[in-house]
């Protein structure tokens, strides 16, 4: 007691202390750096390049890894068959060509002669074929092996041939060429892919090859010498291990990393405010192939009904989200492909916000406020919805504005914001559930079919919103089949359109992909191309009088 | 004693599997498993190779018949392999047949977090004890107020903003210490004087930030403890015997009032082990708090079990630890064990 009444005499005095801390805290000066980083340098290769990672990878066999962790570092590690270049078109990287059957059901793939992995040995067709063997082993446990196991005969004629037969034509076969990173079988084969050593110690052949791990801590990549797409610049690639976005952005500010994802906020208002960061951060911003959206679940009523999703989609202002939740840095979309790319239809317009006509929808639909207490109802029961939405931020907020905007018109909604892994098995897998706010990170290749299909709406799938729709069906299983390029796009517009026009979902937006770069990195596309910044990172390059001091802990580069 | 001792020990055992039981179901009940994580919602994935994940790893078992199993891989001493971390041995190491070893995650992760910790507690002790007893004697006079003052806003500043605040400080402003990480890049190329400097430098802000953060409740322990000693009749006695006041507070004093930081630092024993997830994450060290919370996130099974068993044994071990230094310590506890 006595101690209580002491601390309440001593409590006035607090701010005192409070001033005084603050006045301690700002009497530091920042290190002046008086580099012009914005001065053009010629081409030149050498230097470090320091990236920042949230989360360590598990492996570097991403087949197995599976998280984006583990893919970021093994795909400066290892190849893949093909690539796609700065304008998303398929190209070779391992092969040198490829050619498909005139039956459509058969790639031959042609190697580019003398390929060698990292450690000197050649790399052939066997370990093209031993790392399809590997990913749609029956033991082994990738989550992408299906559309390896379509492919029901692989053969080598050669060793610089690579062939795949497919039972039926299987239009996105090429796009999963480009995304299975090849195996070197020699140092694999007769080994567990599960523990095996190889995962903290990969030998590749790409640019670069791995130095050291130090757990928890930091990967270290250097410059491989035999890279058979010939020398990238940039020397040495470390990424450390920072959790903390907040102690990344702290790292950025005194020059200990050379990039990081960013948030909106730092983008767009901290960064913009601080001069001394502007002086040498470069900022991108480039579009993801994800968006945001509403789904319903279609077998709920009153979803079922075409007029009260539409009626939901035009009471929904857009625009006001991606102002207020993304701080304008994204895009409203009116189909689920990346603005600008070929599959997306440049003929589509995104839903306006017209709540009128929102209104006279759902009075068609049989929605009116009987009982005058400003909720619609039907049959005697009021519209009132939950939405759900897994803890993030930018989702919530999204949610709080649909709130906000259908209270307008008359639906009443509730949020409610869920862990992850239970948001997905208590929530998404058992169907228990109204509207979600969710997102979409998608491939490269525009077949959607696990996500839209009929077919794909058991417990565990991804069509969970339980969309059915045999034009849909249809598209998609054409646009399968569809080995040419043209008649595939117009597939695809296609389905697109007939997707808007039945709104089993809202597109709330496509948000854009933010990154800060220290302008001693040279060589980077701005704007960005359709492929992103990171397409010709091995063309990055920092010339020397910009390079840190190696010895130093966290110097300022030389002048 | 040495029969109380055996006792104890063998009483730790039951209490083990108790322990373990629960902890088992209450993981079980949080809905979701490995195969539910962010990175397999993602299009390209199938629920055939998630289900097959499932059967792998038994979790399509009932709840009770996964104890079992694990139960019984406990009875040899084995931890088992994340499921999450490309198979990694959850406790100790293990050797392939081509001689290449892969550490365990405990026995990555647990020395960095007693380091801190110890050292953290070790900083807060050296701190507590003469506060508190500066405190006591001056009791109610401005340095008794001081130092309760100077503890209450430690106690009261949320450890990850004075974290934050001190690295933008120190790290960013005026570049004295290094803002995150537990050692430099270039680490490896240093002589070992600049390697020592390099791993102090790292480690001061982790260290210090809770040892400041947790004075609070140790300096009053100890001032109260000197306050209680002091209306005693044995101090009365000391000081009628004409000592000075130096032997009464050091001799006859101190000795007593610290027998209850024994208990203290018995408790604080899980603390030690467990890590915090804050700090670890803010300072990025790759300590047991930022293991478990992230084998937690990833429904990682056999790592959340291997923490908490061997997080609990630590524990139990340090209770009677604490139990023997009191009997130590106190010749009155002494005597009853040994009755006993």
């Amino acid at each position: 007691m006595v101690q209580n009444i002491r601390l309440n005499r001593l409590l006035p005095l607090l701010p005192i202390y409070v001033v005084c801390i603050s006045a301690l805290l700002s009497c530091g000066k920042s290190v002046e750096d008086t580099t012009d980083y914005n001065k053009q340098y010629p081409t030149e290769a050498g230097g470090t390049l320091i990236d920042a990672s949230t989360a360590e990878p598990s492996g570097l066999i991403s087949m197995v890894a599976g998280e984006s962790a583990s893919s970021a570092i093994s795909s400066h590690i290892f190849n893949s068959l093909l690539k796609y270049d700065k304008n998303l078109d398929l190209e070779g990287e391992l092969v040198e060509n490829w050619q498909i059957s005139s039956d459509h059901k058969t790639i031959t793939f042609k190697l580019k002669p003398n390929l060698k992995w990292a450690d000197g040995k050649p790399l052939t067709s066997a370990d093209v074929l031993f790392t399809w063997k590997l990913v749609t082993d029956e033991k082994t446990r990738s989550p992408y092996a299906s559309d390896y196991q379509l492919v029901k005969k692989a053969t080598t004629p050669d060793a610089l041939t690579f062939s795949v037969t497919y039972d039926q034509a299987y239009a996105p076969a090429l796009d999963s060429w480009a995304g299975l990173q090849i195996l070197p079988k020699h140092l694999l084969e007769n080994q567990d892919i599960h523990t095996t050593a190889f995962a903290r110690n990969p030998v590749g052949s790409h640019y670069y090859k791995l130095d050291s791990w130090t757990h928890g801590e930091n990967l270290k990549l250097s410059r491989n010498p035999t890279s058979v797409l010939g020398a990238a610049k940039i020397d040495k690639l470390v990424t450390r291990i920072i959790p903390d976005n907040s102690a990344q952005f702290l790292e950025l500010m005194a020059d200990n990393i050379d990039l990081m994802a960013l948030d909106p906020i730092k983008y767009s208002r901290i960064i913009p405010a601080r001069p001394e960061l502007q002086k040498k951060l470069a900022l991108y911003k480039e579009l993801g192939n994800s968006y945001t959206y509403l789904g319903f679940n279609l077998k709920h009523k009153p979803f079922d009904d075409i007029r009260v999703r539409k009626a939901i989609n035009y009471a929904i202002d857009k625009q006001e989200i991606i102002d207020g939740v993304y701080l304008g840095l994204g895009i409203n979309i009116a189909s689920p492909y990346k603005p600008g790319t070929r599959w997306s239809n440049p003929d589509l317009q995104p839903y306006s916000y017209d709540p009128n006509k929102a209104k006279t929808l759902l009075k068609e639909a049989g929605f009116i406020d009987s009982d005058g207490d400003g909720i619609l109802d039907r049959d005697g029961k009021p519209f009132s919805f939950e939405i759900i939405t897994n803890q993030n931020k930018e989702r919530e907020k999204s949610a709080v504005l649909i709130q906000r905007r259908l209270k307008d018109i008359g639906i009443d909604v509730q949020i409610r914001a869920i862990e992850w892994a239970s948001f997905i098995s208590r929530f998404i897998k058992t169907g228990d559930f109204d509207a979600v706010v969710l997102g979409w990170s998608l491939g490269l290749d525009p077949d959607q079919f696990s996500i839209w299909h009929s077919s794909q709406n058991q417990p565990g799938q991804f069509n969970f919103i339980g969309y059915n729709n045999p034009q849909i069906d249809q598209l998609l299983e054409q646009g399968r089949l569809e080995m040419d390029i043209d008649k595939r796009t117009k597939i695809y517009h296609e389905f697109a359109k007939v997707l808007l026009e039945d709104s089993p979902i809202i597109y709330l937006s496509a948000g854009y992909g933010l990154s800060a770069i220290h302008k001693r990195v040279k060589g980077i596309d701005s704007p960005a191309p359709p492929a992103g910044i990171g397409y010709n990172s091995h063309e990055w390059y920092i010339p020397s009088p910009l390079r840190r001091i190696e010895t130093g802990r966290n110097e300022i580069s030389a002048n | 004693m040495l029969k109380y001792l055996i006792k104890r020990v063998l009483w730790m055992i039951p209490l083990l599997i108790g322990i373990s039981l629960i902890s088992f179901f209450i993981m079980h009940l949080a809905p979701g498993d490995i195969t539910n994580n962010e990175a397999s919602f993602n299009p390209k994935s199938s629920e055939e190779s998630r289900q097959k994940l499932r059967e792998l790893y038994n979790l399509d078992k009932p709840v009770i018949v996964q104890y079992g199993l694990w139960l019984k891989r406990m009875g040899t001493l084995d931890f088992g392999n994340s499921f999450a971390s490309h198979q990694k041995p959850v406790f100790w190491q293990t050797t392939d047949k081509d001689g290449n070893v892969t550490k365990g995650m405990i026995q990555e992760a647990l020395p960095i977090t007693l380091f801190i910790n110890i050292l953290g507690l070790i900083i807060t002790l050296t701190l507590a004890i003469p506060l508190g007893i500066i405190a006591a004697r001056k009791y109610t006079l401005w340095q008794d107020k001081s130092i309760t003052l100077f503890n209450f806003i430690g106690f009261s500043i949320p450890g990850f903003w004075l974290s934050l605040l001190l690295m933008y400080w120190l790290g960013v402003m005026n570049n004295w210490l290094p803002i995150s990480g537990l050692h430099s890049i270039n680490y490896e190329s240093l002589d070992t004087w600049a390697k020592i400097k390099d791993s102090i430098s790292h480690l001061i802000l982790p260290v210090i930030i809770p040892s400041v953060t947790g004075l609070a409740g140790i300096t009053l322990f100890v001032k109260n403890g000197m306050l209680d000693v002091f209306h005693q009749d044995y101090i009365t006695t000391a000081r009628a015997k004409g000592l000075n006041e130096h032997q009464v507070v050091y001799t006859h004093a101190l000795r007593n009032a610290l027998l209850p930081l024994i208990t203290i630092i018995g408790l604080s024993i899980p603390g030690l082990i467990g890590g915090s997830v804050i700090a670890e994450t803010i300072f990025a060290i790759p300590g047991m708090g930022k293991l478990f919370f992230d084998s937690v996130m990833m429904r990682d099974f056999p790592v959340i079990m291997g923490i908490l068993t061997i997080g609990s044994a630590l524990t139990l071990l340090g209770n009677l630890l604490a139990d023997i230094a009191y009997a130590w310590a106190d010749p009155r506890v002494r005597r009853g064990v040994v009755r006993e």
